[in-house]
C-alpha cells in the first residue's frame, strides 16, 4: 500500500519535470506559430514609405492606423464586409433552421426513410463541391431567364445563400440529430399527450432544448461560410457584390506593391472570425466536437 | 411487451392529424428538396456531362463523347499526373507528418500544463482565418522583400523566388497548409482526449509503462472513433485541397492539383467537359473515405 503511494509520488514528480520541459517547448513553438500573424499586424501599422526607405527590419519611425483608414477608403473594405454579412447571416440561420427540422423529424418519428435521409444529408456535405458547379451555374441562369431576370440567382446574394445552405445543411442535420438523440424521448411524449401539434412540438419544446447545440453550430457555420471562397468567386460576376474573402484575392493583385495597405486589409478581413473565436471559444470547440466525436 | 410497443407505435402514427402530416412533410420536404436540387442532381448531371463535349455556352451544343474526355486526361495530359502526384504528396505529408503532429500537440497540451487554454487558442488561430488571408500573410513572410528573405540577408535586388522554385515550393506550400491543419487536428483530438480517464494513464505509468507505450496501448485504442474520423478528414482535405494554391498561383500550371484542374476547365476562358471528368475522378478518389466515415458514424443505426 505505502509503496504504491511512494511510487505514485515519484510518478507525479517525474511528470512535473516533464511538464516543465514540454510547456517550455510548446511555448516556444507557439511563438513561432503566431509570428506570421503578428508580423502582418506589425506591417499593417507601418507606412509604406518607412519600409521602402529604411528596410523591413528598421526601427519604426511612424506607427499609426493610416493603412486601416486607407484600406477602408481605397479598397472599400467596408462594402465587402457588408456583402459578407448579407450572405453569411441568412445562410447560417437557414442552415440551422432546415438542419433542425430534419433532425427533429428523424429522431422523433419512426419513418422508414429516416436513416436514408440522414445518410443522404451527411454524405452530401462531403462531396467535392466542384462536382456541382457547372449544373448549379446553369440552373441559376436558367431559372433567372424563366422569370425574366438573368440575375435572379446568378450574380445575386440570394443564389449564393441558397448554395451555402444546400451544402452546409447536411452537416447541421447530422450534428443536430446526434445531439437530439441525447434528449430524452419522454419530453416529446408528454408534449404529444398534452395535445401539442407537430409545429408546436418543434417550436416550443424541441427548439429551446437545442439551443446549446445551435449556438455551437452557428459559430462554426459562420466561420466556414464567411471564409468560403469558391462559390463567391464563380457565382458573383460583379466584384462589388463579392464577400470580403473572395474580394481579397483581386485586391491582392491590385495592391501587390503596397503590402502595408494589403496587410491592413487582410487583418480587417480576418477580424470578424477571430473576434468570434475569442468571444465564443467554448461554443466553437463544442461545435467541432459535436460533429466529430458522437459515434 | 413487444405487442404493446407495436400498438403504441401504430397509435402514434395513426394519431397524426391531417395538419400534422402536412407539417411533417413540409419539415422533411423543403430541406430535402433543396439538398437534392442543389447537390445531388447537379452531381449526377456532372457525371453525365463528363461523357460529353460541351463548351458550356449553348445547351444545344452538347455532343456525346463517350469516354473520350477520360482518355484525353489519362493519355494526353501530363498535368493530370503531376496533379495526382502533388495530391499524393499532400496526402502523404498530412497523414505522416501534419496529422501526427496535431495529435502529439493535443496529447501534450492535454497534460494540463500551465496556460494550456492560451496555447490552444494560439495553435487554433490559423484555422479561423480564411485561406485568402493565410495566402496574404505567408506572402509577407516569403515574398522578395519579405521577412524570411530579409532574415536570409537577401534584399529585393538579390531576392529569390520561393513560390516559383520547384525544388522547394512543394514543401513551402505543405508547410503553410499544415500551419492550418495541425491546429484543427489538435482541437479535434483534444476534445476526445478529455474523455480518457487520467487514472488509467497514471496506473500504467506506475506499472512501468513508457510514455510511448501508454500512448499506443491506452490512448490510441480508447480514441478509436476519433482516430478514424481524423484520418478521414485528413484524406478528404488533402484530396479537396484548392483554395491556398489557387490564391498563391491563380492557375494550375506551377503546382497542379486535381481541384485546380477542374476549376481551370470550368471557370477559365475555355470551358471544357474535361473539367467534369476531373471532378468525377476526384469524386471516385473521395468515395472510400466518405463511405468509411458514414460507416463509422452510423455504425449502430446501420445494424
Amino acid at each position: 500500500m505505502s509503496s504504491g503511494v511512494v511510487q505514485s509520488e515519484k510518478y507525479r514528480n517525474s511528470q512535473k519535470r516533464k511538464d516543465f520541459f514540454i510547456s517550455l517547448f510548446i511555448g516556444i513553438f507557439a511563438i513561432v506559430w503566431i509570428f506570421p500573424i503578428l508580423w502582418t499586424v506589425w506591417t499593417s501599422l507601418r507606412p509604406y514609405n518607412d519600409i521602402i526607405s529604411y528596410g523591413i527590419f528598421s526601427w519604426p519611425r511612424h506607427l499609426n492606423f493610416n493603412n486601416y483608414v486607407n484600406a477602408m477608403r481605397e479598397m472599400k473594405i467596408g462594402g465587402y464586409l457588408l456583402n459578407s454579412a448579407i450572405v453569411t447571416i441568412p445562410s447560417v440561420i437557414l442552415t440551422l433552421f432546415f438542419g433542425s427540422l430534419i433532425a427533429f423529424v428523424v429522431t422523433r418519428y419512426k419513418f422508414k426513410f429516416n436513416l436514408t435521409l440522414l445518410l443522404l444529408f451527411t454524405a452530401g456535405n462531403m462531396l467535392p463541391i466542384v462536382l456541382t458547379y457547372i449544373p448549379v451555374f446553369w440552373m441559376f441562369i436558367w431559372v433567372g431567364e424563366l422569370f425574366g431576370n438573368r440575375n435572379l440567382l446568378y450574380n445575386n446574394y440570394g443564389g449564393l445563400i441558397l448554395v451555402h445552405v444546400g451544402f452546409q445543411v447536411g452537416f447541421a442535420a447530422f450534428v443536430l440529430s446526434s445531439y437530439m438523440k441525447t434528449i430524452p424521448k419522454e419530453i416529446s411524449e408528454s408534449a404529444t399527450i398534452d395535445g401539442a401539434n407537430v409545429f408546436r412540438h418543434y417550436w416550443n419544446v424541441i427548439l429551446p432544448l437545442l439551443r446549446p447545440a445551435l449556438a455551437a453550430l452557428s459559430v462554426l457555420m459562420t466561420t466556414w461560410i464567411y471564409n468560403e471562397f469558391f462559390w463567391a468567386l464563380v457565382l458573383m460576376s460583379d466584384d462589388s457584390k463579392r464577400p470580403i474573402t473572395s474580394a481579397l484575392r483581386r485586391l491582392q493583385g491590385q495592391y501587390v506593391t503596397d503590402f502595408n495597405l494589403l496587410a491592413a486589409g487582410a487583418i480587417i478581413a480576418a477580424l470578424p472570425t477571430v473576434i468570434l473565436f475569442f468571444v465564443l471559444r467554448k461554443q466553437f470547440i463544442a461545435g467541432l466536437t459535436l460533429g466529430s466525436t458522437k459515434g | 411487451m413487444k405487442a404493446a410497443a407495436t400498438i403504441k407505435k401504430n397509435r402514434s402514427r395513426r394519431s397524426l392529424s391531417k395538419g400534422d402530416r402536412f407539417t411533417l412533410s413540409a419539415f422533411v420536404g423543403i430541406p430535402t428538396l433543396l439538398q437534392i436540387i442543389l447537390l445531388w442532381v447537379p452531381a449526377v448531371v456532372t457525371i453525365v456531362l463528363s461523357f460529353t463535349y460541351w463548351n458550356g455556352v449553348r445547351l444545344e451544343d452538347i455532343r456525346w463523347a463517350g469516354i473520350q474526355n477520360y482518355k484525353t486526361i489519362f493519355v494526353n495530359e501530363p498535368l493530370f499526373y503531376q496533379a495526382l502526384k502533388n495530391n499524393g504528396i499532400w496526402l502523404a505529408f498530412f497523414v505522416l507528418v501534419a496529422t501526427p503532429l496535431g495529435i502529439l500537440l493535443a496529447y501534450q497540451v492535454d497534460r494540463g500544463i500551465k496556460g494550456h487554454a492560451f496555447y490552444e487558442s494560439i495553435y487554433y488561430l490559423p484555422v479561423v482565418l480564411s485561406l485568402a488571408v493565410i495566402g496574404i500573410i505567408w506572402n509577407f513572410m516569403l515574398q522578395p522583400g519579405g521577412f524570411v528573405q530579409g532574415l536570409m540577408g537577401l534584399d529585393i535586388g538579390n531576392a529569390i523566388s520561393i513560390w516559383g522554385n520547384p525544388d522547394i515550393n512543394t514543401w513551402v506550400i505543405l508547410g503553410v497548409a499544415s500551419w492550418r491543419h495541425i491546429g484543427y487536428i489538435m482541437l479535434l483530438y483534444l476534445s476526445g482526449l478529455k474523455s480518457v480517464d487520467p487514472a488509467l494513464k497514471e496506473a500504467a505509468a506506475i506499472d512501468g509503462a513508457t510514455e510511448w507505450q501508454i500512448f499506443r496501448k491506452i490512448i490510441l485504442p480508447t480514441m478509436q472513433p476519433v482516430n478514424i474520423i481524423i484520418v478521414v478528414i485528413t484524406l478528404i482535405e488533402s484530396l479537396r485541397a484548392f483554395d491556398l494554391v489557387y490564391i498563391i498561383y491563380g492557375n494550375p500550371t506551377i503546382f497542379p492539383l486535381l481541384n485546380l484542374l477542374v476549376f481551370q476547365n470550368f471557370a477559365g476562358q475555355g470551358i471544357s467537359m474535361k473539367g467534369a471528368a476531373y471532378a468525377v475522378i476526384l469524386l471516385v478518389l473521395c468515395i472510400v473515405p466518405i463511405i468509411t466515415y458514414l460507416r463509422v458514424t452510423f455504425k449502430e443505426d446501420l445494424k
